[in-house]
């Protein structure tokens, strides 16, 4: 399997499922998560898979099983006030094969969305400081809690409609 | 009648309200056989911190405890959120550099080269070879330093305290070169978007030189102040278990994560800032204990110390920023003599710098782990959305698998160990 990011045939950059998959067919994480894909990039020699919300935790199995073993974080960006509004990032390492890739799921307001804690218990408080800061739920985490802000806080700071110096 | 012959006259069963003697039993049967289940009668809860010298900060640890033997842990964290990340969004890309030192205050280097990296990676910007070399100085004399930080405390929670003082000796050293290059002790913003802030001044690297001459035989001295302790020994060998499997699953990454067998380090198998064009070890060990991460602590420093000689020795001559006009701030003389420079300094300052619309995440090895940055840019001049993964974070949430079993006064050896810092965590 050769790397994407040394072989000179990979282009620079390319958008689009069609494209990115006949772009990068060997790679792993594409050939493991095939059938799951929904959307994919490759900019910046980076490479961002798109899922379906339903699907998150088959998607992180299918990636688990593909080498991407670790589990390094997940994060959302709030593209208020377009929808689907919720950003989440997963961002999977894999220690073989030296690579990193970017698995995104895209939320409405009060959607929610199937805990990983199951395949990787390090996302625990990945999950919860989401859960915080943006206020996106995630079902069958063990212990879904605010963990920055106060128990009694109202408001989800990382929210773009909550103002930066907060409510007065 | 003496004082004695008074005592013998009660009891220990007069001193007990009838009905808690069977209570009392459990709460002192501190060897329960292994594997048992808790029995949750005879455990009691007990808060250590925030305010516990021991956790480095502001982290609370409630503690389940049966007698002595930990049940349960479990960190509160988040006493020291400051919103970092929300206020990202309100700044122009350069504005950021300064946060980026507050969150990770052992190693702000690291932390701005990782954002600056972040940045770089949107911008498509090529850094001249000479500022890729004095970052990678800077960012491994930042290892040393926060390893020293860690050294000093660790030593200093177990009951060594002399350890601390030599630590903190050769620290200054190191915050005093960090003060000659940057203004600033700690909170640097050394490396910016685009390269570094300054040239070295002159006769800088003759005291970078002097440093790491001496520094081996420091870490000598503190080896032999440690390494034969049979207290330093007894209270860190087999301590903290973590075995690899455990620390892939709770995202234990950096030292700790080394101690446990795996052979990871983003400097060299992912390197960035020309780390591939150094030689140096990756020390790993498999004794996934508290007394194995020391000793892979320790071999790092030695190893940072390569890496810094050789930076020194084939540190090119160059530029130390990028040629970016639009990007870079002007050099002084060029901004007091020439129009345009002048016009771009005042829109940079101004205005700030568009940055193209996509998203970029850039993973450096910081002294606790992997860093990583991700940062989203929506084609305006100010940051969509920076997240910061420290390590830290991560492996708070291994403690209570190193602690489970063990006792309270273990905890504090793992939490020397795992090395948070409380300003990475809550950011």
């Amino acid at each position: 399997m050769s790397d994407p990011i040394i072989n000179p045939a990979t282009p620079e950059a390319c958008f689009g499922k069609e494209a990115v998959t006949a772009a990068l067919a060997d790679h792993a994480a594409i050939q493991g998560l095939a059938d799951l894909i929904v959307d994919a990039k490759w900019d910046r020699k980076e490479l961002t898979l798109t899922v379906a919300p339903e699907t998150i935790v088959a998607a992180c199995k299918a990636a688990q099983a593909a080498s991407y073993v670790f589990f390094e974080d997940v994060t959302a960006v709030d593209w208020y006030p377009a929808e689907p509004r919720f950003q989440l990032s997963y961002s999977l390492l894999s220690y073989k094969l030296k690579q990193r890739i970017r698995v995104v799921a895209r939320l409405n307001e009060g959607q929610s969305i199937a805990s990983v804690t199951g395949v990787w218990p390090s996302a625990n408080f990945y999950e919860r400081e989401v859960f915080d800061l943006f206020g996106v739920p995630f079902t069958g985490h063990p212990g879904l809690t605010r963990i920055m802000m106060p128990e009694n806080w109202e408001g989800h700071p990382l929210r773009k409609d909550y103002p930066v110096e907060g409510y007065r | 009648m003496s004082p004695i012959e008074q005592l013998d006259e009660i009891t220990a069963e007069d001193m007990l309200i009838p009905g808690v003697e069977d209570v009392v039993r459990e709460s002192t049967s501190h060897h329960r056989p292994e594997g048992s289940d808790p029995v949750s009668e005879s455990t009691m809860i007990l808060n250590m911190g925030p305010q516990h010298p021991s956790t480095h900060g502001v982290l609370r640890l409630v503690l389940e405890i049966d007698g002595e033997t930990i049940v349960s842990l479990a960190p509160d964290i988040g006493y020291l959120h400051t919103g970092i990340e929300k206020t990202c969004e309100a700044k122009f890309y350069n504005q950021v550099t300064p946060m980026t030192d507050r969150i990770d205050y052992l190693c702000p280097m690291t932390n701005n080269t990782a954002y600056a990296l972040a940045v770089e990676k949107l911008l498509e910007l090529e850094v001249p070879e000479r500022a890729q070399y004095i970052r990678v100085l800077f960012n491994e004399l930042t290892r040393i330093q926060s390893h020293l930080v860690w050294l000093g405390t660790h030593a200093m929670d177990i009951g060594a305290l002399t350890v601390f003082l030599y630590c903190f000796r050769e620290r200054e050293a190191l915050l005093r070169i960090f003060e000659a290059v940057s203004g600033q002790r700690m909170m640097t913003s050394y490396v910016r978007i685009g390269g570094v802030a300054l040239e070295m001044p002159s006769g800088m690297i003759k005291d970078i030189r002097a440093f790491l001459a001496d520094f081996p035989s420091k870490i000598a001295e503190y080896e032999g102040l440690l390494n034969n302790n049979p207290i330093w020994k007894s209270r860190l060998q087999g301590v903290g278990k973590l075995t690899a499997e455990q620390a892939i699953a709770l995202g234990v990454s950096g030292p700790p994560m080394r101690a446990s067998g795996i052979d990871f380090d983003v400097r060299r198998d992912m390197p960035y800032s020309g780390y591939e064009k150094f030689k140096f070890n990756v020390p790993v060990s498999n004794g996934c204990d508290v007394w194995a991460r020391y000793l892979v602590r320790m071999d790092e420093m030695r190893e940072s110390v390569k890496i810094c000689l050789q930076a020194l020795d084939g540190m090119p001559e160059g530029r130390i920023v990028a040629d970016a006009p639009k990007i870079i701030l002007p050099d002084r003389e060029q901004m007091k003599t020439q129009m345009e420079s002048l016009i771009h300094h005042f829109k940079i300052v101004t205005e700030g710098f568009a940055v193209p619309a996509g998203e970029a995440t850039s993973s450096v090895e910081a002294p606790h782990g992997m860093m990583n940055y991700y940062v989203v840019s929506d084609g305006t001049t100010k940051p969509y959305r920076v997240h910061m993964r420290n390590a830290d974070f991560a492996n708070l949430q291994a403690l209570e698998t190193m602690c489970k079993g063990q006792l309270i006064a273990d905890v504090v050896a793992v939490i020397g160990s795992i090395d948070v810092v409380l300003g990475a965590i809550d950011r």
